[in-house]
């Protein structure tokens, strides 16, 4: 991240993108498995985007979401932090736990164990992605779960970027099972050594 | 109707009286608040990192402690304010995540909060309240008529520091 993302070119880019692709792709597989039902998922959108937008992405800096962060180790060092929107936390928890798809969540701790294997599971998929591409060794740690405004919880990527640059790396999906459509936030946070390594195992140093 | 004005991630604002400044979603983040006692102008700055000397990229000043007071601070005295009636409220520096893993990074709340009241010490602006720490996010809203500072988060209501 040494000369920032904003320096990114094109190609770049698209490597990253079709990470997310790959990811999301083996996201929908294992939510399909998890929920056992067919899931599609849209191209996910890959967005570089300033520090004051951020926090808008999700709706304002205010509202409530859940987050979900995983420490990332192995050949490289970070984290991996999933976004989830409250209807969208709510209709997941609702299929997994066979609760009425309206169900009111209350954040006990069935819901919150519940929610960190959704966040295990969808950032696992996105990191053996990531692994396969690059033949790099990479392994998540144990979830943890944070639900607040979403202002403070992206002030956690948006710091361990504002290290090196201005702007923060995101991927969007969206999943849906043709009635719902959960759409949940991405954001990978490399340590400063671990970018670098990646592009260059990527081939796109 | 008093304007609102919204101060953003890594953004400092100052306003004179009648205005009130407000940042959302403090996590991690330090939004620091300073009040001129005598001509009620205001000063906010959401700052991200402790200092500006671990970063590679230095472009935006607002986003570090030591570089984002000291131009907070500018700001205020071209709007006629002396540094001697100058007070200071911060608020956030929450830790969001418990994360299990001993990362350094993940304590930067606190850090971020550790720096800004070493810089204010060195400048020689009381600190005269604060509400830092936790681990729950806060919108702040910071008012020139009396220097009150509103510290609102989800789970705890509103409360005036």
């Amino acid at each position: 991240m040494a000369d920032g993302l904003s320096s990114l070119n094109s190609f770049q880019l698209d490597v990253l993108r079709e990470i997310g692709n790959i990811g999301a792709g083996n996201a929908a597989t294992a939510l399909a498995k998890m929920l056992d039902k067919k899931i599609d998922m849209k191209v996910p959108q890959i967005r570089i985007m300033h520090f004051n937008e951020v926090s808008e992405v999700l709706g304002g800096a205010e509202i409530q979401v859940v987050g979900i962060l995983l420490g990332v180790m192995g050949d490289i060092s970070g984290s991996i932090l999933f976004i989830l929107d409250e209807s969208s936390s709510q209709l997941l928890v609702n299929i997994l736990m066979g609760n009425p798809q309206n169900a009111q969540l209350t954040y006990d701790e069935m819901t919150c164990s519940a929610l960190k294997e959704i966040g295990n599971i969808l950032a696992g998929s996105y990191l053996s992605a990531l692994s396969t591409l690059t033949n790099l060794k990479i392994m998540p740690n144990v979830p943890d779960l944070a639900i607040d405004m979403a202002g403070a919880i992206l002030s956690v990527p948006a710091i361990e970027f504002a290290k090196n640059s201005d702007t923060v790396l995101y991927i969007e999906n969206e999943f849906t099972d043709g009635l719902d459509s959960v759409i949940g936030d991405l954001f990978l946070i490399p340590d400063d050594l671990s970018y670098s390594r990646l592009l260059h195992a990527l081939g796109v140093e | 109707m008093v304007e609102l004005i919204k101060v953003g991630m890594a953004d400092l604002k100052v306003a004179q009286h009648p205005s009130v400044l407000t940042t959302l979603g403090l996590g991690s983040c330090i939004g620091i608040a300073l009040y001129d006692c005598k001509n009620k102008t205001i000063g906010m700055a959401h700052i991200m990192l402790p200092s500006s000397q671990i970063a590679l990229a230095q472009t935006n000043r607002a986003k570090f402690a030591d570089t984002g007071i000291l131009d907070l601070v500018a700001e205020m005295k071209k709007l006629g304010s002396d540094v001697r009636n100058l007070v200071a409220k911060i608020a956030g520096g929450a830790q969001m995540f418990a994360f299990t893993s001993n990362n350094e990074s993940m304590k930067i709340g606190q850090r971020n909060a550790e720096a800004t009241r070493a810089i204010l010490i060195d400048l020689g602006i009381p600190l005269i309240a604060e509400d830092t720490g936790g681990n729950c996010g806060r919108t702040i809203e910071f008012s020139s008529e009396n220097g009150m500072l509103m510290v609102k988060t989800i789970g705890l209501g509103v409360k005036y520091i």
